[in-house]
């Protein structure tokens, strides 16, 4: 599904965020992303989403070399992903229906499929009945599924998350956790950046490690 | 790997997508109805300016046209000829096929009118004979202002040598028409510096609605938004202000036309005149909007095409 094929990252004024990346992540594999903050755990992510592009390699996504993709077609490669933030992002000018809705707007569903599809997500994530309620009414794990509703509502092929569990306690983060393995057991690809080692413990999925913009350790199960 | 929903529902979402958009645009303009509204006032005293002086301008034109529609040349005959004469000279012109109408006004009838209109009537008594000659006024064909012809005709008619003189104030309506001819070019120079300050004020109300929006910009690009689909409702919103900017422009053309349109008429009648002013008309009032949505799309155009490239997620 992702495959870094040697990916250097430089910003300008020289930071060297990655370099010399060489990672495999089959289809259907769900995987943790650790490092300390300024590893380049979310310059990787960002490379994935097209956020950043890479000063060296080649990215490809589902066998879609990144580097071909114009600036005008980042929209359509995007709509294959689905993206999770520490802060969540919500839009509060409008109810949670509404921000659960907008890809499937975007990508010009009708009307009745959005509200069928809108309902599903929110039910996934156990929010059906808030879905009149304002975002900013809502608890901050509430907040955080409801992102996560936005980022499956579309049935993504590929499930970014960036610290999805960073402002939540242990309990509500090992549940949030669980709805992500929920999504991968029906075949979602999954890629969680996160610190909390005790969590990513806990659930048993192969660990990459960054440390200074480099792979320090690989548990992904070779993959061709 | 894209997954798309199928292609007629493609179709329909697409416009659905723009009905929704140009609504929401809209709803959002209502949700802050004194800001929208002061917008749009702004943009329609803007409008108001040209569109008033043109009204002027036409009516102008509507009113000389009038004048040269009956444009009078009056043949004074020599004193010493005789009615019957002027009759068959009449008859004979009226063939002429510049010539519409000749009216006839014999020596009598002249002294009547001039008695009445000049004033002199108490001096005319004095007059042993009536010295006031015979005075043929012709009406040309041509309809249309056209002072070249007119003026061409008068030189033949005077060429004949019954005719003592053969009058017509050419001079006059030149200098009319080049007035109104400079007058056209002050009103477009000034629409036209009008209509980039319309787009200037739209193009900024814009820019400041994109930096309101940031996030929710931020949030689509991130969730796959195209740069149409992000540009939609700010050139919806451009269009609503432009629309709503021409109808204002109208509605305060309209009051000052009913301002106005009593003295006016008023100086008319003392011109004996029945003139009315005329307003702008339903044709042009459509275009009025038309082109004050169009100043709108491109108002919003290109602040949105500045401004957008600068947001993207991080």
């Amino acid at each position: 599904m992702i495959h870094f094929d040697n990916i250097s990252k430089r910003y300008p004024g020289g930071h060297d965020a990655l370099s010399r990346i060489n990672l495999r992540l089959a289809k259907g594999q769900m995987a943790f992303l650790t490092g300390h903050s300024g590893a380049g755990k979310s310059t990787l992510l960002k490379l994935i989403a097209m956020i950043e592009r890479p000063t060296r390699g080649h990215i490809f996504l589902d066998g879609v070399n990144l580097n071909n993709i114009s600036n005008q077609k980042i929209p359509y490669i995007r709509r294959n992903i689905g993206i999770i933030f520490q802060n969540h992002h919500l839009l509060y000018d409008r109810p949670v229906f509404d921000n659960v809705a907008m890809p499937l707007i975007i990508q010009g569903y009708r009307h009745q499929e959005i509200r069928k599809r809108v309902r599903a997500a929110l039910n996934q994530v156990g929010l059906l009945k808030k879905e009149k309620t304002a975002p900013i009414t809502l608890s901050g794990g509430e907040q955080q599924r409801v992102g996560i509703a936005r980022a499956i509502v579309h049935k993504p092929l590929l499930l970014l998350a960036d610290e999805p569990t960073g402002n939540l306690d242990p309990e509500l983060s090992l549940e949030i956790m669980q709805l992500f393995a929920r999504f991968n057991q029906v075949g979602t690809t999954v890629l969680i950046a996160s610190h909390d080692l005790d969590l990513i413990k806990q659930m048993g999925s192969p660990m990459i490690s960054l440390q200074g913009g480099q792979i320090s350790h690989n548990g992904l199960p070779f993959t061709l | 790997m894209r997954h798309r929903p199928p292609g007629k529902t493609r179709f329909s979402a697409y416009f659905g997508n723009h009905l929704r958009v140009s609504m929401t645009s809209l709803s959002r303009l209502y949700a802050q109805p004194i800001a929208s509204l002061m917008t749009a006032l702004v943009i329609a005293i803007a409008l108001a300016l040209p569109v008033g002086l043109y009204i002027a301008l036409d009516n102008v034109g509507q009113l000389s046209s009038d004048w040269d529609g009956s444009t009078q040349i009056s043949l004074f005959l020599h004193t010493h000829v005789e009615e019957r004469t002027a009759q068959k000279l009449m008859q004979r012109l009226e063939k002429h096929k510049n010539i519409k109408k000749i009216e006839l006004i014999g020596k009598e009838k002249g002294l009547e009118q001039f008695r009445e209109i000049s004033g002199f009537g108490d001096a005319l008594k004095y007059l042993n004979s009536n010295p006031l000659p015979i005075v043929l006024v012709v009406h040309p064909q041509f309809n249309n202002n056209q002072p070249d012809r007119t003026s061409h005709l008068v030189k033949e008619l005077g060429k004949n040598k019954l005719v003592e003189l053969a009058q017509l104030d050419v001079q006059w309506v030149k200098r009319l028409y080049t007035f109104l001819e400079i007058a056209n070019r002050v009103i477009l120079g000034l629409s036209t510096m009008l209509a980039i300050a319309v787009l200037l004020i739209i193009g900024n109300t814009i820019r400041l609605d994109i930096q309101n929006r940031r996030e929710e910009i931020e949030v689509s690009k991130l969730i796959g938004a195209s740069d149409a689909f992000i540009r939609r409702p700010f050139l919806y919103t451009g269009i609503w202000y432009g629309a709503m900017g021409g109808a204002l422009a109208w509605i305060i053309t309209q009051i000052s036309l009913l301002f106005m349109a009593n003295p006016i008429h008023k100086l008319a009648l003392l011109y004996h005149s029945d003139f009315r002013l005329s307003g702008l008309g339903v044709e042009n009032t459509l275009l009025l909007i038309l082109f004050s949505c169009l100043l709108g799309l491109v108002g919003s155009w290109i602040a949105v095409s500045r401004h957008l490239k600068e947001i993207e997620p991080s």
